[in-house]
């Protein structure tokens, strides 16, 4: 299987996603730059974490019209794997890819540290891996990753099971405590409607072998070469 | 020359943590009276050569497609002539 990374100016966790792929995974991965309109033949595509364009505007809002974007929407409209990352999330909110948006943590400030991660949905390209309900570890980054949606796009989400993770305790409960940024229904990522995209804002790439305290994100990565192997 | 004066600000309803900081510190400064603190973006677009009703479609679109995100926020836009 293929992925591509695409590297924005700013981003700063291509190279963690790309090590995943190559080193953890043995799979192959290119990194495809933003200006290129051409996404090379790859079968997922990764939105990575960081910073496009200084987070200038609206965290995503630029970087949502970089050239390589329009292939991007056209390969997700034609059902090709896109994952989005921290920032990479937040791009696919502002193109429009996924419902809502991701604006600044409740607390004002950028939240760096391990939270509890349930797995809401395991019929995902993403989570295939996973158990229904399984509690990861996974790190979060970031100053912008407060969920909003309308109520409207809530009960969507929730009535088609469209929350793939949700902020929890260390018992696996939804609790305020366990939010760390102010998410509407503690969302930690979700899933659009035909089940190929997903944007998460805490870091699997991150969470990939246990030298790094947890190898809990990389069942991520391997559930979508699963996918692809059985697709 | 046409100026655009564009306010973005969060929707009614969506909490703005900034604004509530905000208003604690006028609070603390002895500023009263102040109901509620609302933080915003200001942007301003100079428009050279269009007309007045064209500089007015620009600002329209540029607010619609970019400066604004429709999901959280609202746009207000004032154009003012000047001409330095």
């Amino acid at each position: 299987m293929k992925f591509g990374v695409v590297v924005f100016p700013g981003s700063n966790c291509d190279h963690d996603v790309y090590h995943v792929v190559k080193h953890v995974l043995n799979e192959s991965v290119i990194y495809l730059w933003h200006k290129d309109h051409d996404l090379q033949g790859v079968d997922a595509v990764v939105l990575p974490g960081g910073f496009s364009y200084g987070d200038y505007l609206r965290s995503g809002a630029i970087a949502r019209f970089s050239p390589l974007m329009t292939e991007i929407i056209d390969f997700a409209h034609q059902g090709g794997l896109v994952l989005g990352i921290c920032n990479g999330f937040q791009v696919l909110t502002e193109s429009g890819l996924l419902p809502g948006a991701l604006i600044p943590n409740l607390s004002t400030k950028f939240v760096c540290k391990t939270v509890n991660v349930r797995v809401e949905n395991v019929a995902t390209p993403f989570t295939g891996e996973y158990e229904t309900g399984a509690c990861i570890r996974l790190p979060i980054a970031h100053g912008e990753g407060r969920y909003f949606a309308g109520r409207e796009t809530l009960e969507d989400l929730e009535s088609n099971q469209q929350v793939v993770f949700r902020y929890v305790n260390p018992s696996g409960k939804i609790s305020d405590d366990a939010n760390p940024n102010g998410s509407l229904k503690n969302i930690a990522g979700i899933i659009n409607k035909a089940g190929n995209v997903l944007g998460m804002m805490p870091h699997p790439e991150r969470a990939s072998e246990s030298i790094l305290g947890s190898d809990e994100g990389a069942g991520l990565f391997r559930s979508m070469v699963n996918r692809m192997v059985t697709v | 020359m046409i100026k655009a004066l564009i306010t973005v600000h969060y929707k009614q309803g969506i909490l703005d943590p900034q604004g509530k900081a905000v208003q604690h510190a006028l609070k603390s400064l002895q500023i009263t009276g102040v109901h509620d603190v609302r933080i915003g973006r200001h942007i301003v677009l100079t428009f050279p050569d269009l007309s007045r009703n064209e500089a007015e479609d620009q600002t329209k679109k540029a607010c619609e497609k970019i400066l604004s995100n429709p999901v959280i926020e609202d746009f207000e836009y004032d154009l003012v002539e000047n001409d330095s």
